[in-house]
């Protein structure tokens, strides 16, 4: 039987991190786009929350997990030697550009019509990051601008470019994925 | 503010992310710049329909469950807690055999205890003003009321036609959670049905009760437990449950 500190903790993370297990993942699926690899980055990530749990000094349990996962993540796309590193925090030469671009492509301002909530994730899927990791985290995850910060280890300032440009991008995707299935 | 920068604050502006001041900077923008008010109209857009599509993906049970039996737990001792969710003599049978005597004793306490604390909650009901939260005989107003007060909405079946007459919903507390109770009357007696979430779904068959004069039937199906309790008489409670369990039957096989 496991000493009753361990028992008390753990009832104590139960209670503090299950309930945002949809939320992550939520995320571990955007961020890993395959339902098996997320239930294994979750499950990982929930343990080495519960390792640390005994130095978590909130103050949101959400972003914290988020924190975690993104590093499990993180280790997952390194052992994916085949692919690029997804989320890396140095402004990549993507992120340079400017955001005039995608808006100047359909100036009017087009109409977006409903679509299939499996079309819309998979033009989520198909951002690249960093920008799909910020877009997830907020639209998704609803975190504030300052929670997202801490979460990915970047200035707001950061955080409200790549936003813009995630849906600047994802705007784009959309259209054109509109006028293509037309 | 040059278009550049209110391309990206827009969206500042958009999640309610900007005080007061910079608010005003980028409305001031949107209102003299056609090409970033379109592209604004476009973003809030893209917003309001994201909003209504389901893009959350719902953890696997399998995933919950492994995640559960990772964590250090305790031995298993029949908390009070656990009677109410479990609720489950029969399931608890088997572990009776392995935790011994003193947790048959418990166990049939905290049964009494919950029986008791249902006497109660149907008296305090009886007080005046106690006895209903969301007044109606419309069961499609009652049910839809208890979505989000609680983990799981009872079933709410009128019976009018079977002569139990619904005439409400009400939050009560047993056993230190908030559970749905159902309120009909059976010409001007009050029969209250308390409904709580069970980890068993087997079926228990109902049983009934006497306390302080009170009749009390309870039965557990479908990962529900029920308590109905009121001063009418057992057979005409026993009608009741009959009744209300056959009607579930048909909604759920409906």
């Amino acid at each position: 039987m496991p000493a009753t500190d361990d028992v008390q903790k753990a009832q104590r993370f139960r209670e503090a991190a299950l309930p945002y297990l949809d939320d992550v993942y939520t995320l571990a699926r955007y961020l890993l786009r395959d339902a098996s690899d997320a239930e294994d980055a979750v499950q990982e990530c929930y343990l080495r929350a519960l390792k640390h749990f005994d130095s978590y000094r909130g103050p949101a349990m959400k972003p914290w997990l988020f924190a975690i996962l993104r590093n499990v993540c993180n280790a997952e796309y390194a052992r994916r030697a085949s692919r690029p590193s997804a989320i890396e925090d140095a402004p990549g030469a993507a992120e340079q550009t400017p955001i005039w671009q995608e808006g100047e492509a359909s100036p009017e301002t087009q109409v977006l019509h409903s679509r299939d909530a499996s079309v819309v994730r998979k033009l989520i899927d198909a951002l690249a990051e960093p920008f799909k990791e910020t877009f997830v985290l907020r639209e998704i995850n609803n975190l504030s601008y300052r929670e997202i910060a801490e979460t990915v280890g970047a200035p707001v300032g950061t955080v409200m470019s790549r936003l813009a440009r995630a849906r600047a991008m994802l705007r784009a995707a959309w259209t054109a994925e509109e006028e293509h299935s037309r | 503010m040059t278009c550049d920068e209110a391309r990206i604050m827009l969206h500042a502006l958009l999640d309610g992310e900007l005080d007061a001041g910079h608010a005003r900077e980028v409305e001031a923008h949107i209102a003299s710049c056609p090409d970033c008010a379109a592209e604004f109209a476009a973003q809030r857009e893209m917003k309001r329909v994201l909003a209504e599509t389901n893009l959350r993906y719902t953890a696997p049970a399998s995933l919950r469950s492994r995640i559960e039996a990772s964590l250090p737990k305790p031995q298993p001792q029949p908390t009070r807690r656990s009677v109410l969710r479990g609720f489950a003599m029969g399931s608890a049978v088997s572990a009776l055999a392995a935790t011994g005597v003193v947790a048959v004793v418990l166990r049939q306490d905290d049964q009494q205890r919950i029986l008791s604390e249902i006497v109660s909650a149907h008296l305090r009901s009886l007080q005046a003003g106690h006895l209903i939260d969301v007044v109606s005989t419309d069961q499609h107003t009652v049910k839809p009321w208890f979505n989000g007060k609680l983990d799981v909405a009872p079933p709410v079946i009128d019976l009018t036609a079977q002569g139990f007459t619904l005439v409400g919903g009400r939050l009560d507390y047993i056993d230190a959670r908030a559970i749905g109770a159902v309120v009909y009357k059976r010409r001007q007696h009050v029969i209250n049905l308390f409904v709580a979430q069970t980890s068993s779904t087997e079926h228990r068959p109902p049983k009934t009760q006497t306390m302080q004069g009170f009749n009390c039937r309870r039965w557990g199906e479908r990962g529900l437990n029920f308590w109905a309790v009121s001063d009418i008489g057992a057979d005409e409670l026993a009608e009741f449950v009959d009744k209300f369990g056959a009607a579930m039957k048909v909604n759920v096989e409906g």
